[in-house]
């Protein structure tokens, strides 16, 4: 692998927290460093409330990062201002786990579609606006008699197409997909996953593709990172990082997903166990030391640091070291 | 066009292709009078409505102003009659000519206070509840005050101050029922500012102010409309509340509130003399209720049969 070129995009030790009552706070995403190159796909795997689509949207600066830089072609976006943000914002985009919540309900498909062309005035009269609008129907596979439907009229499947409809109006190269099928039936969001990939080949898209699914993530991501309470704890490729987890989170986590063969029904399962810890001000050490099997004293100490074990697989853990 | 398959063409093919679809984007303004004209109450309540805007704008054809303020003793308390046909009030002035003339004063003001304390309250309710902290709590401490003087004792202050006219009226009124406003679109704004669909607008690069033009208004509009329809009949009872303690208009200027107001002096010997202001009163307030129910719904696409 060639390291020598940028990343598309980057972030150096990024932090969001929110501030708790008086004066703890809630550490959702804590110094995550990951490089995103352009025409990858990043796959961030983690359970409920680990931070990772705090991270996505801390990415867009939908959410104000506390500290850290956002580099994106080398250029910290987190120093940019309003003007250049919305500028910023035709870059890079987003599309979000809920495709009814995300979609205004009073407005028909093709003024959803065509709402981010007409805010930036990415094209000049308004007629070539909705012909774009009826054009990006067509990309994501949305037939055109449904441009004058409202939101609540289509199916789970459909408007989430609308949301990829406008995600792409505005030629972005970047799109955080915010979970993008976990609220859709699986016949779906295979559909969907599919349609995802099909336009990250024509367009040459990079995604950053937020998700709780092991299998979905296997499917559509180059690099996988695995999140625990707002830190990365593995990075790798995701035919390494499924080959050979390292981290016993990653491996107990790999041999929960369910196997649809029958054959495999005996497969012993590690089950984590305990609950995660509070992520309001936690702990010093490692934050997975309370439901790790191979927890020794120094767990409890010392956070461990992201290292490379091998070129391209990143894993935090003390067990490494010895 | 396959639906559910992955495009033939690539996306760039397709969307790089240069002929002009000439797509039409469906009027937004179209799609709601469709739906209106479905609406049989709303549609009796535009004709009710636009009923009454002719006689504000025709007043003079119908009758003449002065048969409304000059005085007759002869006529006092007179029966209909072809000369007049709704009667006399006790200073035997032309009822019907009050009537059509005092809707200019009645609901210029009721109307036009209506529209600004919705637009002022609309808008102060919309700014605290979108941008929340510091300054959603000046505003809503600046309208506890607000609220803590009596409505009328208020109102009073301010026509005192300017003296009495249409538009010290109006300003006056609007102070005293914009507080309403305030608060049922800042709860309303409070619920909505979470919602994704104002995420995604900002991740389009949209500014607040289009944020709560394009978003938050449109979808607060129900309980908005409701609102104002509800305030209309109250603003002409109010009204008539004013130059009951004398600081609506000058006495012989004609008003509904105020016909009503003088004419409970007689209500047993000429109890027709209540029954017209109130009558015109509750047509306008009916009206405008199921106009504004009516465009509440064909608003809301959800609605839609």
């Amino acid at each position: 692998m060639t390291e020598q070129r940028t990343p598309l995009l980057e972030t150096v030790d990024l932090k969001k927290y929110f501030k708790v009552g008086d004066k703890s706070f809630l550490h959702a995403v804590d110094g995550i460093n990951m490089k995103v190159y352009a025409g990858e796909t990043v796959g961030v795997v983690g359970e409920s409330g680990c931070g990772k689509s705090t991270l996505g949207r801390t990415i867009l600066r939908l959410i104000e990062p506390t500290s850290g830089q956002i580099l994106y072609n080398g250029d910290d976006i987190t120093k940019y201002n309003p003007r250049q943000m919305k500028k910023m914002r035709q870059e890079l985009q987003i599309i979000f786990q809920d495709p009814y919540a995300s979609l205004d309900p009073r407005k028909s498909v093709v003024e959803i579609i065509a709402e981010y062309m007409i805010i930036n005035k990415t094209l000049p009269t308004k007629r070539e606006i909705y012909n774009r609008a009826a054009r990006l129907m067509d990309v994501v596979g949305l037939a055109r008699r449904y441009a004058t439907a409202y939101p609540h009229e289509l199916d789970g499947g459909r408007r989430q197409r609308i949301g990829i409809a406008r995600a792409l109006s505005v030629n972005p190269k970047f799109i955080v997909c915010d979970e993008p099928v976990s609220a859709l039936d699986v016949s779906i969001q295979a559909q969907i996953l599919n349609l995802l990939m099909d336009l990250q080949d024509d367009m040459n898209l990079t995604y950053m593709f937020v998700t709780h699914d092991l299998s979905v993530v296997k499917h559509i991501s180059d690099n996988i990172m695995v999140m625990y309470l707002g830190q990365c704890l593995e990075f790798a490729s995701s035919d390494e990082l499924f080959e050979k987890p390292i981290h016993p989170y990653t491996q107990a986590l790999l041999s929960a997903i369910p196997e649809p063969d029958i054959a495999m029904r005996n497969k012993e399962i590690k089950v984590i166990k305990g609950e995660v810890v509070s992520p309001i001000d936690p702990k010093p050490g490692c934050r997975f030391a309370a439901r790790c099997e191979h927890c020794h004293e120094r767990c409890l100490q010392e956070a461990p640091v992201l290292k490379e074990i091998e070129p391209g697989h990143m894993v935090a853990c003390h067990l490494c070291d010895k | 066009m396959t639906e559910n398959n992955a495009p033939a063409r690539s996306a760039i093919d397709l969307l790089n292709d240069g002929e002009d679809i000439n797509f039409k984007r469906p009027s937004q303004v179209k799609e709601i009078l469709r739906r209106l004209k479905k609406n049989k109450g709303a549609m009796i309540g535009l004709f009710l409505l636009i009923f009454i805007i002719l006689v504000v704008i025709l007043a003079d054809v119908i009758a003449t102003y002065e048969v409304g303020v000059v005085q007759i003793p002869d006529n006092r308390l007179a029966h209909m009659s072809a000369e007049h046909p709704l009667g006399c009030d006790s200073y035997g002035r032309d009822v019907l000519s009050r009537l059509v003339h005092g809707a200019r004063n009645s609901l210029l003001v009721a109307v036009a206070a209506s529209i600004s304390s919705c637009l002022f309250g609309c808008t102060l309710g919309a700014i605290a509840g979108y941008f929340g902290g510091k300054v959603d709590m000046l505003i809503m401490r600046a309208l506890d005050i607000f609220m803590s003087i009596p409505d009328l004792l208020f109102t009073m202050v301010v026509v005192a101050a300017l003296g009495s006219s249409i538009p010290v009226l109006i300003i006056a009124m609007t102070l005293a029922y914009f507080t309403n406003y305030v608060r049922l679109v800042r709860s309303g704004v409070l619920n909505l500012v979470d919602q994704e669909y104002v995420e995604a607008a900002r991740a389009g690069g949209s500014s607040s102010a289009r944020i709560i033009i394009s978003h938050i208004i449109p979808n607060t509009l129900g309980i908005i409309l409701v609102n104002v329809t509800l305030n209309v009949s109250s603003l002409v009872i109010y009204q008539s509340t004013l130059s009951f303690i004398g600081l609506s208009l000058p006495a012989p200027a004609p008003e509904w509130g105020s016909m009503l107001a003088s004419a409970r002096v007689d209500m047993l010997r000429a109890p027709l003399l209540v029954l017209f202001p109130a009558l015109a009163i509750i047509l306008t307030a009916f009206s405008v209720n199921l106009l504004g129910d009516g465009l509440r719904d064909a608003m809301d696409p959800r609605l839609r049969n």
